[in-house]
């Protein structure tokens, strides 16, 4: 109960982001039904494993939100490309809310974002100097967290989790096509752009 | 990818961890690009991000590397990160190791392959 009151909160904290807060309710509404569909069968390692999964997700969001975070805040993006790192920003957010949610649902605990200088050296940061450097930071982040979740479905005890990713993928997956667009890139001609 | 399906029928008839000693059968170049779209999200070579740093990772035991937080069974695993262990572990890492973190299946046999000549192209583990 106070997890749904706290993420609430958390939505309202977000308000602005009209779309994304809708997403999150809903995916938050399928909690119970989540908790139950990662047990079944399968028994505590598969909840277990279905947690630290999750968890792993996780860290890839709070990764990404504060990729986005220190890209807003470079003074490298001019707009329109800040107000899209700032969109897509908070989709992140969303999906991380969503995950937490999922995680302590299942009985788990969230794990944290690590500092942001973690991060800074982690993801290369120094090196980028101009607007084309964020957006192919964020390309590649994009990319990888999309192939990321399509990578995970098959390993889920709950499918309904599996579906969590799944539409998480798809946000990914359209934020890579935005920001090839941004850079100039052409889309790739073969099927299967993604997984 | 006609050597995948070689080295699957050979590893099948060796125990497990055992070393075999044939021909790459993996495109580094081809698994260089894999190794950022499929593994960089999670992984770099030299920096511990979601998952443990990687270069070197062939030949290095399982959970080793310093400064990164495993899951307590890969700390506990014995296992060696011979080309065929990594080849096993990206079928099905938590079939292999129960109670990894690691949840991401590289289902191509030939992309496994392709990944793995790459990482063992990078050479030695740099401690940071
Ligand atoms: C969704 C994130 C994610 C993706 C994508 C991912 N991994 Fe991992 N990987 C992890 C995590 C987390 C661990 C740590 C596992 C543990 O402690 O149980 C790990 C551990 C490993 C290990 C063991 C390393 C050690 O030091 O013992 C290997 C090998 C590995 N991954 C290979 C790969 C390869 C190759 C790819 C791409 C084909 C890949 N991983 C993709 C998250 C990921």
């Amino acid at each position: 109960m106070t997890d749904i009151i706290a993420s609430r909160r958390t939505l309202i904290r977000s308000a602005g982001t009209g779309l994304l807060s809708v997403a999150a309710i809903a995916i938050l509404g399928d909690m119970p039904a989540l908790a139950r569909e990662a047990g079944k069968g399968n028994g505590v390692s598969a909840r277990q494993g279905d947690i630290d999964i999750l968890n792993v997700a996780l860290g890839l969001e709070h990764e990404a939100i504060e990729a986005y975070q220190i890209g807003a805040e470079s003074g490298l993006l001019q707009k329109p490309v800040l107000d899209l790192a700032v969109i897509f920003q908070g989709h992140h957010k969303g999906h991380r809310d969503a995950l937490s949610g999922a995680i302590r649902q299942l009985g788990g605990a969230p794990v944290e974002a690590h500092s942001r200088a973690d991060y800074i050296e982690s993801l290369g940061i120094a090196a980028i100097k101009n607007q084309a450097d964020v957006l192919k930071l964020a390309q590649a982040h994009e990319l990888g967290a999309a192939n990321a979740y399509i990578g995970v479905m098959p390993s889920f005890g709950g499918k309904e989790l599996a579906q969590v990713c799944a539409k998480i993928a798809a946000d990914e997956a359209s934020h890579w096509s935005l920001l090839t667009a941004a850079l100039g890139e052409p889309i790739p001609s073969a099927a299967f752009l993604f997984g | 990818m006609k050597w995948a399906p070689v080295i699957a029928a050979a590893f099948l008839l060796l125990p497990a961890g055992a070393a075999i000693a044939l021909a790459p059968a993996g495109d580094a170049v081809r698994g260089a690009q894999l190794y950022k779209a499929r593994c960089g999200s999670c992984h770099s070579l030299d920096a511990n991000r979601v998952g443990p740093a990687h270069r070197g990772v062939v030949g290095r035991k399982a959970g080793s590397m310093a400064g990164y937080s495993y899951s307590p069974a890969m700390r506990a695993s014995r296992v060696v990160w011979s080309p065929q262990a990594i080849d096993r572990y990206l079928q099905n890492p938590q079939q292999m190791v129960p109670g990894t973190k690691m949840g991401f299946r590289l289902a191509d046999p030939g992309q496994r392959a392709d990944v793995i000549a790459y990482l063992q192209q990078q050479g030695r583990t740099v401690r940071k």
